[in-house]
Parts: C-alpha cells; sequence; structure tokens
C-alpha cells in the first residue's frame, strides 16, 4: 500500500491503494469445483488496507456482492473511484485500518482481475465463455481460503459483508469455523427464496435474449450491452426501496412535460437508463450469469451453516434494514433461530433505514457503531470495553 | 461481592432492583435478560462475575448502547424470542420490570421456566402504600416512581400487586425460591403488599 497524501483527506481515507494477485492451482494441482469440474490455475485480484500484527491476530476479511470487486476501500493512482465499502473501511472507520487489517478479494467467477468466464483458458488461449465451469458460493470462499494461507493467517478475526458477501460470510463459518473468530453476516439470506432465484433468472433471460450475447461467445465483438443494461435496471429497482424511490425521484419528469413517446420521461427511467449504461462498460455479462446462479444454488439451511452437534466459539454480529425488500429481515431472522438453537454468541440488529438492500454499501452511521464495538470486543475482550463505564 | 453490594448501594447510578438481582446471580452462570435495555444490569455481571449472557430487546437505540458495552443481544419482542432456545440452556431468564409490559404473561413465564432453571421476575407493586392513597383519597389511577406513567400513555398493560403474583404462582404451580421487597432506597421486609414499591421473585419449575 502507497500513499500519496496528496490528493485525498489521509484522516479518513486507507489513500492510494495498488491491487495484488494471487495465482494458485497450477498444472496438475487445479482446483476441484463443488460441480465436480475442474478449474485452475486460478487467479485472485485482492487489495489490502492496515496492517498486519506480528501475531497475525487482526485480519478481516471483507467479501463482496454480485457486482463488486476487490477495490472496497481507497482510490486506484490516477483515478478518484473510491472503493465500494470506502465508507465502511479506513482510519478510524468502522473497520479501522488504524487496528486491523482487511483483505478484499475479487471472487471466482468476477471479472475485476480474477479468474472468470471472460479469462483467457490457458488451454485454447482464448476466453473461457461458457467452457467457464460452474462455480458456486463455496468455491468462492475455498479459493479465498487458499489467499488467506498463502498471507499466512491462520484465524480471521472477522469476515464481513452484504448481501452475496454475507453468503461468503455464512459459508466461511460452515467450511472453516475454526479459522473465524467472528462473523458479520449484513442483509443476507441461508438460501435464496422462490422471489429471489425469479428475479435471477428475469436478470439472466434478459442478457441471454441479447442476440449481442452470442450463446456466450461475444468476446471478440463486445458486450451485449442491452441486455445486460435491462438486467442491471432489474437490479437496481430491487437494491432501492419504494420510499426511497419516491424521495429520490418522485414522479419527477425530466424535461417538465410528457412527450408521449417513448423517450424518457420521468427521472427514475433516466437513473435507470444511466445505471445500465454505466454498468456495461465495467461488468462482464458472463460473470453476471455465472455469479447470479452461484447465489441462487447457495443453501445453507437445514442444519448445514453449523453441522454437527459441535459448538462452535464463533461470534455473529447479524444486521439487516427493515425496508430492504430484496433480502428481508426475516431472513436474517432465520440465521438468528439458527444460531440460538446452536447457543451461538451473536447479536442481531434491525436497523430502521429506509434505503433498501443498499443500505449495506450507504448506511454508515449505525452500522459503524454496532461494527466497531463488536469488533473491539471480539479483539480485546472485556480489557476495552469496561472502559466504557455503566451508565 | 459484599464490597460491590456496599459500593453500589451507596452508589446512586445503580439502581435497587439491579443490585439485588446482581447478588442473586451466581458467577459464569448463563443468564437471559428479557427487555434488556442499554444493558445496565447485564454489563456489570458480565463484567465481574463473568457471566454468558444474552439480552433480548425491542428498541434498536437500546441495542446500539449494548453493543457498545460489548453485550450480545437480539432484536426481537419477548413473547417472540424465547420459542428457539433448547430446554434448560440457561441457569437464570430474567423479567425485570418488562413483565408488565407482556401481553401473554402466562406464556412468557412458562416458557421462561423451560429454558431457564430460574427465572427472575421484577415488577412494580401496584397496592403500594402511596399508590393506595391516590386511588382511594384522590380517587385518581397512580403515578408512582416504578410506574410513572399516566393512563393514556402507557407501555404498561398488566397492573398487579405482590399478593396478586403470589397467588398466580400458586395457582400455576410455580414454586417460589426466593422474594425480595424493595422500597425506595431499601429493601422491605415487613407488609410487602402495602409498602414495597418493587418485588423480585425468583422462581422454579413447581413440583409435578
Amino acid at each position: 500500500m502507497t500513499e500519496t497524501g496528496t490528493k485525498i483527506d489521509i484522516d479518513k481515507s486507507v489513500g492510494v491503494v495498488e491491487p495484488q494477485y494471487y495465482t494458485y492451482a497450477g498444472p496438475g494441482k487445479e482446483h476441484k469445483l463443488e460441480s465436480g469440474e475442474k478449474l485452475g490455475p486460478i487467479t485472485l485480484s485482492y487489495e489490502t488496507y492496515g496492517k498486519l500484527n506480528k501475531e497475525k491476530t487482526n485480519a478481516i476479511l471483507a467479501l463482496h456482492a454480485l457486482s463488486g470487486d476487490a477495490h472496497a476501500a481507497g482510490i486506484h493512482s490516477g483515478h478518484d473511484n473510491k472503493g465500494w465499502w470506502d465508507d465502511m473501511i479506513g482510519p478510524g472507520k468502522a473497520f479501522d485500518t488504524n487496528r486491523y487489517f482487511v483483505i478484499c478479494s475479487n471472487v471466482i467467477g468476477g471479472c475485476k482481475g480474477s479468474t472468470g468466464p471472460s479469462s483467457i483458458n490457458e488451454a485454447t488461449g482464448k476466453p473461457y465463455a461458457l467452457d467457464f465451469p460452474f462455480i458456486t458460493i463455496a468455491d468462492m470462499v475455498h479459493a479465498q481460503r487458499h489467499l488467506i494461507d498463502y498471507l499466512g493467517i491462520d484465524r480471521l478475526l472477522c469476515v464481513t459483508g452484504g448481501s452475496m458477501g454475507g453468503m461468503q460470510v455464512l459459508q466461511w463459518v460452515a467450511s472453516y469455523p475454526q479459522r473465524v473468530r467472528s462473523a458479520i453476516p449484513i442483509a443476507t439470506a441461508l438460501k435464496h427464496s422462490p422471489q429471489q432465484i425469479a428475479f435471477n433468472e428475469v436478470v439472466r433471460q434478459s442478457i441471454m435474449a441479447d442476440p449481442a450475447w452470442r450463446e456466450g461467445n461475444y468476446y471478440a465483438y463486445g458486450q451485449p450491452e442491452k441486455g445486460l443494461a435491462v438486467a442491471r435496471m432489474i437490479g437496481h429497482i430491487t437494491f432501492m426501496s419504494d420510499q426511497s424511490m419516491e424521495e429520490k425521484f418522485s414522479r419527477r419528469l425530466k424535461s417538465g412535460r410528457f412527450s408521449f413517446g417513448f423517450d424518457t420521461d420521468f427521472e427514475v427511467e433516466g437513473y435507470l437508463h444511466y445505471r445500465g449504461a454505466n454498468f456495461v462498460k465495467r461488468f462482464d455479462a458472463n460473470s453476471y450469469l455465472y455469479i447470479t446462479k452461484a447465489i441462487d444454488y447457495f443453501d445453507l439451511s437445514g442444519g448445514r451453516l453449523i453441522p454437527g452437534g459441535k459448538p462452535i466459539d464463533t461470534r455473529f454480529l447479524v444486521i439487516s434494514f427493515k425496508s430492504d425488500w430484496l433480502y428481508p429481515s426475516h431472513q436474517s431472522q432465520e440465521i438468528v433461530r439458527l444460531l440460538k438453537r446452536k447457543r451461538v454468541d451473536a447479536t442481531y440488529c434491525e436497523l430502521g433505514t429506509t434505503y433498501g438492500h443498499d443500505a449495506f454499501l450507504v448506511e454508515v452511521e449505525e452500522q459503524t457503531t454496532l461494527i466497531k464495538h463488536f469488533l473491539d470486543k471480539t479483539f480485546n475482550g472485556y480489557l476495552v470495553v469496561s472502559e466504557h463505564g455503566i451508565s | 461481592m459484599v464490597i460491590w453490594w456496599l459500593v453500589n448501594m451507596a452508589s446512586p447510578d445503580i439502581r435497587l432492583d439491579h443490585g439485588v438481582i446482581y447478588s442473586i446471580i451466581s458467577p459464569e452462570s448463563r443468564v437471559l435478560d428479557l427487555g434488556c435495555g442499554e444493558g445496565d444490569l447485564l454489563y456489570p455481571l458480565v463484567r465481574d462475575k463473568r457471566v454468558r449472557a444474552q439480552g433480548i430487546e425491542l428498541d434498536d437505540k437500546a441495542i446500539q448502547e449494548c453493543v457498545k458495552k460489548g453485550l450480545s443481544v437480539f432484536h426481537d419482542d419477548i413473547e417472540h424470542s424465547l420459542r428457539e432456545y433448547p430446554d434448560n440452556c440457561f441457569d437464570y431468564v430474567i423479567l425485570n420490570q418488562s413483565m408488565q409490559e407482556v401481553k401473554n404473561v402466562d406464556f412468557v413465564i412458562n416458557e421462561a421456566l423451560r429454558i431457564g432453571s430460574k427465572v427472575i421476575v421484577g415488577f412494580p407493586n401496584f397496592a403500594f402504600i402511596r399508590s393506595r392513597f391516590m386511588l382511594f383519597l384522590r380517587g385518581r389511577a397512580p403515578i408512582t416512581k416504578p410506574l410513572p406513567y399516566l393512563w393514556f400513555d402507557t407501555p404498561n398493560v398488566r397492573f398487579l400487586s405482590i399478593d396478586d403474583f403470589k397467588n398466580f404462582c400458586a395457582e400455576k404451580n410455580i414454586r417460589i425460591v426466593e422474594a425480595r421487597y424493595l422500597g425506595e432506597r431499601r429493601i422491605v421486609n415487613f407488609w410487602p403488599n402495602l409498602l414495597a414499591l418493587n418485588a423480585i421473585f425468583v422462581l422454579a419449575k413447581g413440583n409435578t
């Protein structure tokens, strides 16, 4: 990590960060996926913020959502795009980089530096496209475990993430409970409901219905822009709440009057078009197909989160948002009920924000209070907490 | 513990009922506090008696305060929070100053007795002498320190006296292990149903 200290406020930001890459599963050591297929070599792009302590006990793994990437905080040299969780990761923030070492890696199947359908298949010299094997949330987590091994970290202080990131958190606990001291799954679920699968299927169909998709072999021609943009528009509707859309757009018109045509009349239409058009520039359509499928396959219900009678000592902080109808609170409460049955030390809070599912990215203040103190207790026990005194 | 008790009896910051409950609970026990508020009761228990504590609270601001104190809390209402717990998974289930806000008291106390070996119930005594005067002489609904609400703006849906609660326990075959009666500043030993503002009962399952 390097900091220039010129353009950005060093006190509040991790500054300029550089993407890093880790490659494993070379010839003969391919990664066996949940589907039974093999994948290799695998590259993971990742970033780190803060410093790993000598005992290697202060590492936090942040896990991104569907369209996220390894760039969680700070900025890249020459760009001013802040990381997707920059409000939460940094000096003095919820994940305080003065105290903790935060790692974020792009999932396999993604398109932001980690191996995915747009990567070159070494066997053919061409992009994988639909030859890319199907991946699951467990495969993503398995790959992250290789990275954590490589970084020499035995036990993570915390794994955290929202939405699909929250699924990876739960998968970490299911796959490697002894390596997770605490878990913060946010706005997530043990499994996708039929409604959630349905939205993902509409998203996939809109991509695949675009002739420019060419059965996935579009890399020589350019993205299926129309299909992918519509897919993202659907996504954005589900990320917001009725109330947040009312506050943001109401029925405001772009040009003050109806066009009596199919142009963009309403501001909300303009917003969706803008989001869709932006998305096709930054995200691979096939990755969107593969990752939405991985999300739909995810299911840790029925005792799969904490298998067997063995107690686990991972602490949990489960957060949901009242206005989130894509991952409604009752799905987080299902996680909590499971934790209760297994007598796991856990805290659950439903925050009253109106932002909808997007809240895990934009509702900073209350999340920060919960996460900061939860981590403090996990890291320091009551040594620090007792200074708080009784009020 | 005696020293802690003396210090806190002298400290106006520590509520008398909290001090009494603190003294009842043994170190390192498993405790569930139903309606734990900002965690003022659980916090000293966890810090000084290394109690394994879990709180249940409905107010999200109060939950934030609990998390600041390092406590584990579930955002839930009391009546819905108990079902998932296995039998006898707590040494104590506390229902302090929250029973009067519960609609389904019978169910909650039964569930509490199922999941906890002992249940600590603390509630304001509606038959306290000053309440009786307010009702008898002034003809007005009583307002006291532990029951400070006006009739139209109160979270309380249950109004009971110490004797009412004893009757309830006898009728439901609930064993009263211990009872403490509290005045404004000290323990009350005589005529508790008349002179105590608050009561704290330690309950266990009756003999069947």
